[in-house]
């Protein structure tokens, strides 16, 4: 039987990346650890993408009060309006757009410069150097990226809320200590965290196909410029894709 | 192919024997043999997409080759463990084609970053006396502090060998050490090249396929063609060559 050659493509590349990935895990569990260049990552990728989060996360929840606004009004559930919104932008919205903007910047930045590092021969420099290049480079971006997203998502969350109460009182009138207490008397546990592990996955994803792309990306310019933009689909995708199986597990396990 | 150029009083810092390596079905390297002496400048001349990258590549163990032996300082690179590859290239040093020098990172952070191997414990004093060292040799002690974006070619190049020369290696490889430079930052390296060797008897092995920076730095050339070693001799019984494999290189 012959394989289409798309198939076998995609085959070839989900195998790589998948490899690529377990060997961030048996490399970056041996030391020496790269400590330094981790928090130096983590402070570039949480500060990097902290402006852009946090301004489309405040639009978000602005937008979104006002949208839902009537629809609540016309049932008489107005007083609900803190709370649904709240639910949806700590459920879904928050972790998806910011998993997603930080896809568009982070992993876009990590593949065109590992793509730049590798076309340049960096990374062979690295090598003969006597630094892993995987280690330096690939387990500090990942774990770097795993752990900062979900902090961006807590404060992009925040911020949404934020804009939210902005929207409640453009139309009405209500204190931030009513708004608030709508929003936590019914908000529970299982609301905030299978949302919040979920975006470490997305992290994860976003800093490994950047970290893979970029590190196997084919020498020349046109090389780094495929592997920055193959990072942010590929991840964006897998962002709904990890968001469409964490659903189904939370579904499952009773916390929806 | 004859080693009867070579000095014969000490033993060779390179030696390889029917090197053989193919991406896919392009056979780059195919039985190619090759040896360095102590202390020599060797040049391998050969057309672009002749294998001389994935030769010096293969000595530093960045590419594994097919078949064949490497021998550097004695030990062979082919059977080494990662380990033992660090410290072999700790004693050999590499100048890339493209410099290589890291974008994100000062000219004094590039010239750490071979310090940081981790069986290499120093104090900042020591650190920074070896930095200065380097970017002294190289004559570019002042761009210490800027970044490599700040820089022009031929001075990315010479930071580069600062880079190579910090560990004061015994071999040093060049990958087209003068391409892309003008010819006047070309001669000025030309002249580098044999500084250094001079000053740190260092043996080694250059790519290259500038006559002039061949001529200026060869005491023996090898020339690869069809990957293997085609014929080897200095640059005036080279130049003197009527083969018509040869003679389009020294017209």
């Amino acid at each position: 039987m012959k394989i289409p050659k798309q198939t076998l493509a995609f085959l070839q590349e989900s195998g790589g990346l998948a490899r690529f990935a377990g060997r961030v895990f048996t490399e970056g569990l041996h030391p020496p650890f790269e400590l330094s260049e981790f928090l130096r990552q983590c402070y570039l990728i949480g500060n990097k993408s902290l402006p852009l989060v946090g301004t489309t996360a405040f639009i978000m929840g602005l937008v979104l009060t006002i949208q839902l606004r009537p629809a609540l009004l016309s049932y008489g559930v107005e007083s609900e309006l803190p709370y649904i919104v709240a639910d949806a932008i700590i459920r879904e919205i928050g972790p998806v757009i910011t998993g997603l903007i930080f896809a568009g910047k982070i992993g876009s930045g990590i593949g065109a410069e590992l793509g730049s590092m590798n076309v340049t021969e960096q990374i062979d420099a690295m090598e003969v150097s006597g630094t892993n290049p995987f280690r330096y480079l690939v387990v500090t971006r990942v774990l770097a990226a795993t752990l900062m997203l979900p902090l961006l998502v807590l404060l992009s969350d925040a911020i949404a809320i934020t804009g939210s109460f902005i929207g409640i009182n453009i139309k009405g009138v209500m204190s931030f200590g009513l708004f608030t207490d709508e929003i936590f008397q019914f908000l529970d546990f299982t609301d905030v965290f299978p949302p919040l592990i979920k975006t470490f996955f997305f992290g994860f994803s976003v800093g490994i196909v950047g970290c893979y792309k970029g590190y196997t990306s084919s020498r020349g310019t046109e090389g780094v410029g495929r592997s920055a933009n193959a990072s942010v689909v590929i991840a964006s995708m897998m962002i709904f894709l990890i968001d469409l199986i964490a659903v189904q597990i939370t579904d499952l396990l009773g916390f929806n | 192919m004859t080693d009867m150029n070579i000095r014969n009083d000490e033993a060779p810092v390179i030696r390889i024997r029917d090197l053989s390596i193919a991406f896919g079905t392009h056979v780059v390297l195919d039985g190619f043999d090759m040896t360095l002496a102590k202390g020599e400048d060797l040049v391998v001349l050969g057309k672009s997409g002749s294998g001389k990258s994935v030769l010096i590549k293969c000595i530093i163990g960045l590419l594994s080759p097919d078949r064949g032996s490497i021998r550097v300082l004695e030990d062979e690179v082919t059977e080494m463990d990662h380990p033992a590859l660090d410290r072999m290239r700790s004693r050999v040093g590499f100048l890339f084609q493209s410099n290589a020098l890291y974008d994100s990172m000062t000219v004094r952070e590039n010239l750490e970053f071979p310090l940081r191997r981790h069986w290499i414990t120093l104090s900042q004093g020591e650190v920074d006396d070896m930095v200065m060292e380097a970017l002294t040799n190289v004559g570019l002690a002042e761009t210490v502090d800027l970044m490599p974006s700040e820089l022009s070619g031929g001075m990315r190049k010479r930071i580069a060998l600062a880079r190579t020369l910090i560990l004061k290696p015994e071999i040093i490889l060049y990958d087209e050490p003068t391409t892309g430079l003008d010819p006047i930052t070309s001669r000025g390296i030309s002249d580098l090249m044999v500084e250094i060797a001079d000053k740190y008897k260092t043996s080694s092995v250059i790519i290259s396929h500038d006559m002039r920076c061949v001529e200026r730095t060869s005491e023996r050339i090898i020339m690869l063609i069809d990957g293997k070693c085609y014929r080897t001799g200095t640059y005036a019984e080279m130049s003197r060559s009527d083969d018509p494999a040869i003679m389009p290189f020294f017209q």
